[in-house]
C-alpha cells in the first residue's frame, strides 16, 4: 500500500506513547483473556454438557439419596436408552486442600453414557477386574504426580476409614473443555462397606435419552413414576445441572462482565483521549495534506487506521500474553475444572478491541474529516 | 496581467467581481470587494498590501481552499466557484501547487516523502514517483538531502522543499503566501532566484504574497491590495523597479 510511510509515520511520531497506548492495549486484553479464563473455568461444564444427557436426583436435594432399584423402572420409560448412578464420596487425599471430585462409578455402564473420557483398553480391563481399583483423571493425575499402579490413599469424611485404591487407569478427555480432575472407583465395593443406612442407595442416576429432542418430555415422565413414592425424583438436562452448579458461587458471569466493563471502559477513555490529543497537535499537518489535494475522507481513514493499528497490535499482543499464560499450566494446579483460554473469547476480544480502536479514533477522525484547511491554517 | 476585468475571458485566470465577507460576532467584515484580475499563463505576479488587506483571503480563494461570498474564479476554462468540497479536492490536486509561509511538511517525513506526497493521488507507479521527485528535488538543489527530515534541514531547505512539493504534480499555477516571510536575507533570495527559475525555465504561473518590496521587484506585476480590490499601482511599482 503507498500509504504505509505514510501511516507508519505517523504512528512512531512519539514512540513512548505509541508504546504506551499499544501497552494499554495488551494490559487490557491480557486481563480480559485471564477474566475469560475464569468464566470458563465455572461455567465450561454447560457448554459441554451432554445434550442427550439427563441428570435424576432426589427432590429434596442432591445430597439426598435414590433407592438403587429405580435403575430398573425408569429403563422402561420410553425414550430412556441407558442408565448409570453414581455416588459422591468427597474423601481427602493427603490434605483438605487437595480437592478433587471422587465418585463411585456403576463400572458396567460408564462408558457408554460418558464417550467423552477416553482410556485405553487394557487398563479399562485391569480396572473393571480390580475391585479395589480407580481411575484417575489426567489433571489430577499430573497435579499429584501419580503413575498408573500407585496406591492411593483417600481418607473418608462423611464415611469411616481410610480407603486405598490401586491406580488402574488415567482417562484423558476428548476435548478441550472435558473435565479431567475426576477420580472414579467401583460402586460394588463402595456399596459393601458403606453403613447399612447408606446400603442400596445411589446419589444420582445419569440417563441417556435416545433423542435430544425428547430430553423435557422424558424427564418428565421420570419425575411423574416416582410422584407421591417416599423418594421423588427431580430431572433435569445435564446443561441445567452444569448451570445450576455455577450458581452456587453467586453470579460470576455478571461479575466478570462487570470488570470486563470498566476495563473497556477506562480502555476506551484512555485512548480516546491519546487519539484526540494526537490529532490535534498535528491539524496542521493535515490541514496542508487536504490544501495539497487529499480528500476528507482519506484523514477520516488515516486516522482511523491509526487508532485501528494500535488496537489491533496491542490487543493481539494482550490475548498472546493471556493464551501464553494459560498454555504455562493450570497455577491451582487442576482445582479448576477447566483452565484454558476458548477460541470464542480470543474472537470476543479482538473484536472488542478492535470496536475500542474505532470508538477512540472516530471522534478526532471525524473533527479531522470536517476541519476545513482555512481556518486550520490561520490557527498556526 | 489586468485588474479592470476587460479582457473576455482568454486568460488562463480570470477572476470577475470576487467579493469576500466575514461575519465575526455580529459584524461583517467586506474584505474583498468586486476584485478583478486576469493571469496570463507564464506570468509572475506579487500581492502586497498592509496587514489584513486579505492578501492571504485572496490567495485561498485561488487556490480553492475557500468559497466566495460573490463572483467567480475560472481557471483553465473550469469555474472552480460553484464546484464541491470534494470537486475542489481533486481540482487543486490536479491544478494548484502550495507554498506557504510557515513550511508545512510533514515532520516524521523524509524529504523525498514529503515530496512524494502528491504524486500518491495519481496513478504513477512507484519507479515513476521516484523519477518525478528525484527532478523536483534536483530543481530546487536538494538532490543530496532527499533523506533527510525537515528537522535536518535549515529554513531556506525546508522551504526548497515545500517547493518541490508544490511543483511535483505540475499543477497549473503556483500560489506562494509569503513564502520568504520567515527566512534571513540570503535565503530569501535563494528561494526567488529559484522562483524567478521556475518562471523563466519552466515558464510556471506564480502567484505570491509578500510584504517585502525587493522580493516584490522579483515579479513581473506588483498588484496591492486596496479596499478590497486590486491596483496596478505604478508609482510604488516603478519605485521599487519592477514591471515587464
Ligand atoms: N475566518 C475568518 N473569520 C473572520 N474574519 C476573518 C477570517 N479570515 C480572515 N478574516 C479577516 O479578514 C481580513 C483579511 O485577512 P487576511 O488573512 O486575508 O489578511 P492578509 O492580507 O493576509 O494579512 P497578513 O498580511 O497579516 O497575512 C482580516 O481582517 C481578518 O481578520
Ligand atoms: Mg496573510
Amino acid at each position: 500500500m503507498k500509504y504505509s510511510g505514510l501511516i507508519f509515520a505517523n504512528l512512531f511520531r512519539k514512540k513512548l506513547r505509541l508504546l504506551l497506548t499499544i501497552g494499554s492495549f495488551a494490559v487490557a486484553l491480557m486481563l480480559f483473556g485471564f477474566l475469560a479464563v475464569v468464566k470458563e473455568a465455572f461455567s465450561g461444564g454447560v457448554s459441554i454438557a451432554g445434550a442427550d444427557r439427563l441428570v435424576v436426583i432426589n427432590r429434596t436435594s442432591i445430597i439426598q439419596p435414590l433407592p438403587i432399584s429405580y435403575a430398573d423402572k425408569i429403563m422402561r420409560i420410553p425414550g430412556v436408552k441407558e442408565i448409570t448412578h453414581d455416588n459422591w464420596f468427597g474423601g481427602v487425599y493427603q490434605d483438605e486442600r487437595n480437592f478433587f471430585p471422587q465418585f463411585a462409578i456403576d463400572v458396567e455402564r460408564q462408558r457408554q453414557i460418558y464417550p467423552e473420557f477416553a482410556i485405553p483398553d487394557e487398563q479399562w480391563q485391569a480396572f473393571k477386574q480390580d475391585r479395589q481399583g480407580a481411575i484417575a483423571g489426567a489433571a489430577t493425575a499430573k497435579r499429584f504426580g501419580w503413575k498408573v499402579g500407585d496406591r492411593i490413599p483417600i481418607k473418608g469424611t462423611f464415611l469411616p476409614g481410610v480407603w486405598e485404591f490401586n491406580l488402574d487407569g488415567i482417562y484423558h478427555g476428548t476435548r478441550q473443555a472435558d473435565d479431567e480432575t475426576q477420580f472414579w472407583f467401583h460402586w460394588d465395593m463402595f456399596e459393601e462397606k458403606v453403613p447399612e443406612r447408606y446400603k442400596g442407595m445411589v446419589g444420582w442416576y445419569t440417563v441417556r435419552v435416545e433423542n435430544p429432542d425428547d430430553s423435557l418430555k422424558v424427564a418428565k415422565a421420570i419425575d411423574a413414576e416416582f410422584s407421591n413414592s417416599p423418594y421423588e425424583t427431580h430431572t433435569d438436562t445435564e446443561k441445567a445441572f452444569a448451570a445450576g452448579w455455577v450458581k452456587q458461587f453467586g453470579n460470576i458471569e455478571f461479575l466478570i462482565l462487570t470488570i470486563g466493563g470498566v476495563v473497556f471502559f477506562t480502555l476506551l477513555l484512555v485512548t480516546g483521549n491519546t487519539m484526540a490529543i494526537a490529532v490535534r497537535e498535528r491539524t496542521n499537518e493535515l490541514a496542508v495534506l487536504k490544501a495539497i489535494g487529499y480528500s476528507d475522507r482519506f484523514v477520516l481513514l488515516l486516522v482511523l487506521t491509526e487508532s485501528l493499528v494500535i488496537a489491533a497490535v496491542g490487543g493481539g499482543l494482550g490475548l498472546i500474553l493471556a493464551k501464553g499464560f494459560t498454555l504455562l499450566g493450570d497455577p491451582t494446579h487442576g482445582l479448576l475444572p477447566f483452565f484454558y483460554l476458548p477460541g470464542i473469547a480470543i474472537v470476543a476480544g479482538t473484536m472488542a478491541a478492535l470496536a475500542i480502536g474505532i470508538a477512540s479514533g472516530i471522534l478526532p477522525a471525524v473533527g479531522a474529516m470536517r476541519m476545513r484547511v482555512v481556518e486550520a491554517l490561520r490557527r498556526v | 496581467m489586468r485588474v479592470d476585468g476587460r479582457n473576455g475571458n482568454a486568460s488562463l485566470i480570470n477572476v470577475r467581481g470576487l467579493d469576500k465577507k466575514y461575519y465575526r460576532g455580529g459584524e461583517e467584515i467586506h474584505v474583498l470587494q468586486g476584485l478583478n484580475l486576469d493571469v496570463e499563463q507564464g506570468e509572475f505576479i506579487a500581492f502586497m498590501g498592509p496587514s489584513g488587506s486579505g492578501k492571504t483571503t485572496l490567495l485561498n480563494l485561488l487556490g480553492g481552499l475557500d468559497v466566495p461570498s460573490a463572483g467567480s474564479i475560472t481557471v483553465a476554462g473550469d469555474e472552480i466557484t460553484h464546484m464541491s468540497r470534494s470537486k475542489l479536492t481533486e481540482w487543486r490536486a490536479r491544478h494548484v501547487g502550495f507554498v506557504f509561509q510557515m513550511y508545512n511538511l510533514i515532520p516524521v517525513l523524509t524529504a523525498f516523502q514529503n515530496v512524494e506526497l502528491p504524486l500518491l493521488l495519481t496513478k504513477l507507479s512507484k519507479a515513476e514517483r521516484r523519477k518525478h521527485v528525484e527532478i523536483a528535488l534536483g530543481v530546487v538543489g536538494l538532490s543530496d538531502r532527499m533523506h533527510h527530515y525537515p528537522r535536518q534541514l535549515s529554513g531556506g531547505q525546508e522551504q526548497r522543499v515545500t517547493i518541490a512539493r508544490a511543483i511535483v504534480s505540475d499543477p497549473t499555477f503556483l500560489l506562494c503566501d509569503e513564502p520568504t516571510g520567515d527566512l534571513d536575507r540570503k535565503s530569501a533570495d535563494e528561494i526567488m532566484e529559484l522562483i524567478g527559475t521556475l518562471v523563466k525555465q519552466y515558464h510556471k504561473t506564480v502567484l505570491m504574497v509578500t510584504h517585502d518590496p525587493v522580493v516584490a521587484q522579483r515579479a513581473d506585476y506588483t498588484l496591492h491590495l486596496d479596499k478590497g480590490a486590486l491596483v496596478e499601482s505604478g508609482a510604488i511599482a516603478q519605485a521599487g523597479g519592477g514591471g515587464r
